[in-house]
């Protein structure tokens, strides 16, 4: 379960303070699929940060299963993040010096996990580049390296996986099949996917919608099943 | 030409382009500072010092003219100064020996005993120069009584202060001040034997002198302004060297030290040139980093109209630009560590050095700097003509990459790389004294260079078959990471592989000499050598020693003799030190006999072959009387009879004190120099020299350091003429001469070290942002700090390493070369040494790595959503 309670950051910038979120509330259930929405500069990626304690927030908390993110320092962050928490961002962000293979076992290896070999493996096969495995990422096109980017964010069977645009980089008929690929694994892993996107088509297909405007939430909205 | 409009805002542009990246750029740049300042350094520092001997020439020979020769001038030689001398040239005596000096008066019994350089200084000597003393202006009182000044390390050798009394032979003086400088005398040079300077009329009263002794008498003449002193030497110096004379003008002195100074300055400017060259292969790689960021904004520039050349004119701009400023730096730099060289080199140099700012020393290296800094960018840049203006719209990696890959097939680039080439040849010959020796250094530096590049390589690819190893993710990711793109490894290895073969060789030169040194002290029986025992000394000095429970180790015979006349087959070889090519003197030089028949030689005669010896060829004789016609058999050691150009069954006929034997040579030896035990180019059959006046070498071993300077003060207290040497002081001196050489090598090694450090500080500058970007994405992916620090830190851990192998493996070569070809010993490669230099260059690496990337691990992970 992920908890927002009041998140407020605000950023200085020159001699003024510029606030990006006021206030923002709300509480995600496991195996949802919720899109963040909302205009450029409405506040959706510090949001997404903070939610993955990727920073922390100037006031409120963020507490996922119970553990409030901003109590932890940042290593135990990491290693929170590690165990519990998937990435997709929207230009792919492989390790341009390891192959496909290496690349989703990476959060894996960083815990020192010795089923990495055949967890990436399958995953890997699942997105279906069971072929691909040795290929570098300059060698894979753009719809094959976010496949990489979602195997690597599902290998560590996080509890919740943020995406960030994840089709923004992808031409229309490859990002349909991201998103269905995103869809069928949180519902086979039951793993909160939280996605972030000005794509109304891609945020039509998720049950729950958050809109942001100007650092506010202006619609928290559950689509009917 | 008319500068048009699109040209004239080039400047503009290419000022404006930097504007983001100028601090890194500059950082880049610097690489090439560090080779330009070690050049400026040294060429200052070489033109300080000439200008100093220019200057002080006539002091450091203390005369117009001197004239020296091995025993008390021949009556020809006698007769010419004489005729000058009517002619109003004034004239002083110098004799120089070794002796033992004694603290304490004969009757006190003395405190300790020391090998002295006897100096005994006639009225009048030197006529120019200042001999300075401490407390000062003591030297015009040394004439006034038997006094004596010397060294103030012999003070300490003796336990002794000024005003205590010294003895010399039979003679006693007393100390009346110590030695502050001595106008051309180097300063190792008292390491060896510290200087004791007294008045000649003193000298008989010592009666060191006696047969056998070895001395240099030298004359020094104050001739009158008319007289041209160098004219009178060269136009008599036939005459002298028949007379086995040394005459030297002031003329003579400025000439070899110059040429000594310079050779010195060549030496060490050629690490210089090599540093330079590091760097510069610095800026190419850092350049190529910032281009590759380039091309972006160079597609928009394309695609607003820019013509392919008003790029590349752009970045040469830019280049030299920042070649300036990187060669600026070096420039101020330079003339720094100029400040810093006599401390380093001081000790080998015969003169007072005043640093100034030498311009043109400064001006070259600032146009040499820019012009290579701007020659390396040259690739890199010209690379960039082929980015179309349509990548703006269709960003392709690959085409980027095959730009570089076909660097070879470009020909503007082609003809950039011979252009640096043919400049750096360029510079080596201008900078030799010839065109030949130009091109050796070039083709040394190409050779040091290009082992180092190989090995680098080799290195590189062996590290990457490290990573297919199961090592843990960490560490796996830390060594691909060192085969990073833009990494630069190649420069970075090239330069820190440099300054580990330089300091590795030196370390293990060092070692090797000074293990060799040990060793012959242990392997000897002896380690304490009376040598001028007179004939009626050696019985009771033997039995001296037998009632100290002291072994006589042996009691080898000396015959000094030179060469009256000799037949070969073969002519002889320029003389050591000597060279035909000497501009200004060169017809004289060629005629100069050769070193070996001007020598006066020392030699022994026995009936065995010595264990320090080897039979090359012939056969050691097995009578002991002349053939039927008179001749003896003597047997040479090999050198030397190369160096005459005899062979065996040669004949030489010597002059033993005025009595002619002839000799033919029925065999030839190898000698190993380095035992403690007295060795001979000559050997004689006994029955040749057992009649001639002669001294003995006596030898024995004392273990204990309190017992051996108690039987040497004794041995000098009952025999004053007789010397000892004690083989463990010669140890230290020996030790102390390679401890300031090799200060001098690693201050230059340190050029070539701080260039690595640069280029490598820049290399992690230019890759900061994939760097950032990656430790960021793992950050997100749940790498903690302490794990990206040991990615950094295996990643420079490596590189270090891979460095260091490269240069050890070549130390070692180097080191062998050395040991093997200059100083003909054997060669053991001395591990720990070794293992410093590559541990030191490793420490050095991973210390500069984690600090120049320390951004790096301190970036919070939201930046990986930020960028894009």
């Amino acid at each position: 379960m992920l908890v927002a309670r009041e998140l407020t950051k605000s950023f200085p910038s020159g001699d003024r303070t510029i606030t990006v979120l006021r206030d923002v509330s709300f509480t995600i259930g496991d195996g949802e699929f919720v899109a963040i929405v909302g205009p450029s500069g409405s506040g959706k990626t510090t949001l997404l940060g903070l939610l993955a304690g990727l920073d922390t927030p100037s006031a409120g908390s963020v507490l996922l299963d119970d553990v409030d993110l901003a109590r932890l320092s940042e290593d135990a962050r990491a290693r929170m993040r590690g165990e519990k928490v998937g990435f997709v961002f929207q230009s792919f962000q492989l390790i341009p010096t390891l192959t496909a293979l290496e690349n989703v076992r990476v959060p894996l290896d960083l815990r020192g996990d010795d089923g990495a070999l055949a967890r990436a493996t399958d995953l890997l096969a699942r997105v279906g580049l069971a072929n691909r495995t040795h290929h570098y990422p300059v060698r894979l096109s753009g719809g094959e390296q976010q496949r990489v980017a979602i195997a690597r964010a599902f290998v560590n069977s996080p509890r919740v996986l943020f995406a960030d645009e994840p089709t923004g980089n992808l031409d229309h008929t490859t990002g349909i099949r991201i998103v269905e690929l995103l869809e069928q694994l949180n519902r086979d892993a039951s793993t909160t996917v939280i996605i972030v996107t000005h794509d109304a088509e891609l945020a039509a297909r998720a049950r729950r919608v958050i809109r942001l405007n100007d650092g506010l939430v202006i619609e928290d909205s559950v689509r009917a099943a | 030409m008319r500068v048009t409009g699109r040209w004239r805002t080039l400047p503009a542009l290419a000022w404006r382009d930097t504007r983001t990246t100028r601090r890194r750029l500059v950082l880049s740049m610097s690489s090439i500072a560090i080779g330009v300042a070690a050049l400026v350094a040294v060429d200052s520092y070489s033109a300080d010092v000439v200008r100093s001997i220019h200057v002080q020439a006539r002091s450091l020979l203390g005369a117009d003219l001197s004239v020296s020769a091995r025993r008390t001038l021949p009556p020809p030689a006698r007769a010419w100064l004489d005729s000058l001398r009517a002619r109003g040239a004034a004239e002083a005596h110098v004799t120089t020996f070794s002796s033992m000096a004694l603290g304490g008066s004969l009757a006190g019994g003395g405190k300790g005993t020391r090998l002295v350089q006897v100096r005994a200084m006639g009225p009048g000597a030197p006529f120019y120069g200042k001999i300075e003393t401490s407390p000062p202006d003591k030297w015009k009182e040394l004439q006034s009584g038997p006094y004596a000044i010397v060294d103030s390390a012999l003070l300490i050798a003796l336990d002794a202060k000024i005003g205590d009394t010294l003895s010399l032979g039979y003679a006693r003086f007393a100390i009346i001040a110590t030695l502050r400088n001595v106008p051309g005398d180097i300063g190792v040079a008292s390491a060896l034997g510290p200087r004791v300077y007294i008045p000649d009329k003193y000298l008989a009263a010592t009666q060191l002198l006696t047969y056998g002794s070895r001395a240099e008498y030298e004359t020094l003449v104050r001739l009158p302004a008319a007289m041209d002193a160098d004219a009178l030497a060269k136009s008599h110096r036939q005459l002298f060297d028949s007379l086995q004379v040394r005459a030297r003008s002031v003329a003579d002195t400025e000439r070899s030290l110059t040429r000594s100074i310079e050779q010195l300055g060549r030496f060490l400017g050629l690490v210089g040139l090599i540093a330079l060259l590091l760097g510069g292969t610095g800026v190419a790689s850092a350049l190529r980093a910032y281009m590759a960021e380039k091309i972006d904004a160079i597609a928009v520039l394309r695609c607003l109209g820019a013509s392919a050349s008003q790029v590349v004119w752009m970045f040469v701009l830019e280049a030299a630009g920042l070649g300036l400023a990187g060669a600026l730096m070096g420039v101020v730099l330079g003339v720094g560590a100029q400040l810093v060289l006599p401390h380093v080199l001081g000790s080998f140099i015969p003169v007072d050095v005043s640093p100034q700012l030498e311009w043109i020393p400064a001006l070259s290296g600032l146009a040499l700097g820019t012009w290579v800094g701007v020659l390396f960018a040259l690739g890199p840049v010209l690379g960039v003509r082929n980015i179309a203006p349509l990548q703006v719209l269709r960003r392709d990696d690959d085409s980027a990459q095959g730009a570089a890959r076909s660097a070879w097939r470009d020909p503007p680039r082609v003809i950039a790389a011979l252009v640096l080439a043919a400049s750096v040849v360029a510079v080596c010959i201008a900078r030799a004294d010839g065109a030949i020796v130009g091109l050796w250094m070039s083709a040394g530096i190409a050779g040091a260079l290009g082992a180092t590049w190989v090995a680098a390589i080799v290195c590189a690819r062996l590290a990457k078959r490290l990573a297919q190893l199961r090592w843990s993710f960490i560490v796996r990711h830390g060594i691909t990471n060192v085969d990073r793109p833009g990494n630069q490894t190649r420069p970075v290895v090239l330069a820190l592989g440099f300054g580990a073969f330089l300091l590795g060789t030196l370390a293990l030169v060092q070692g090797n000499l000074l293990r060799q040194l040990s060793s012959a002290a242990n392997a000897s029986a002896a380690n304490l050598a009376y040598f001028d025992v007179q004939t009626d000394q050696a019985r009771p000095l033997d039995s001296l020693l037998r009632s100290r429970d002291l072994p006589v180790l042996s009691q080898v015979p000396i015959v000094p003799m030179r060469i009256a006349a000799y037949r070969s087959r073969k002519p002889p070889l320029p003389a050591r030190g000597e060279r035909r090519s000497d501009s200004g003197a060169r017809g004289a030089e060629a005629n100069r006999p050769s070193w070996a028949l001007r020598r006066e030689y020392r030699s022994s005669y026995r009936d065995s072959i010595a264990p320090s010896e080897k039979l090359v060829a012939g056969k050691w004789w097995t009578s002991d009387g002349p053939d039927t016609d008179g001749v003896y058999e003597i047997s040479v050691e090999q050198s030397l009879a190369e160096e005459l150009g005899v062979a065996v069954g040669d004949t030489i006929t010597w002059d033993v004190q005025g009595v002619r034997i002839r000799t033919r040579i029925t065999s030839l030896r190898e000698v190993e120099w380095t035992r403690f035990e007295p060795n001979f180019f000559v050997v004689f059959q006994p029955a040749a020299l057992r009649e001639a006046p002669q001294t003995y070498v006596m030898l024995t071993r004392v273990d204990d350091d309190a017992s051996r300077a108690r039987v040497q003060r004794d041995a000098v207290l009952r025999f004053p003429n007789v010397s000892t040497i004690d083989l463990t002081l010669i140890e230290n001196a020996v030790g102390k001469i390679l401890d300031r050489v090799s200060l001098a090598v690693r201050f230059m090694a340190l050029f070539s070290v701080v260039t690595g450090v640069l280029v490598l500080i820049s290399a992690i500058a230019a890759s900061r942002r994939q760097r950032v970007r990656e430790s960021v994405l793992l950050k997100t992916l749940g790498a903690t700090r302490p794990q990206i620090v040991r990615m950094l830190f295996t990643e420079y851990a490596l590189l270090g390493a891979i460095g260091s192998v490269a240069g050890i493996v070549l130390a070692v070569g180097g080191g062998w070369a050395a040991v093997h070809f200059i100083f003909k010993t054997p060669f053991a490669v001395t591990p720990l040494s070794l293992a410093a230099v590559a541990s030191a260059t490793i420490l050095l690496t991973v210390a500069t790595g984690l600090f120049a990337a320390r951004d790096v691990f301190s970036e919070t992970p939201m930046t990986a959503l930020r960028e894009v």
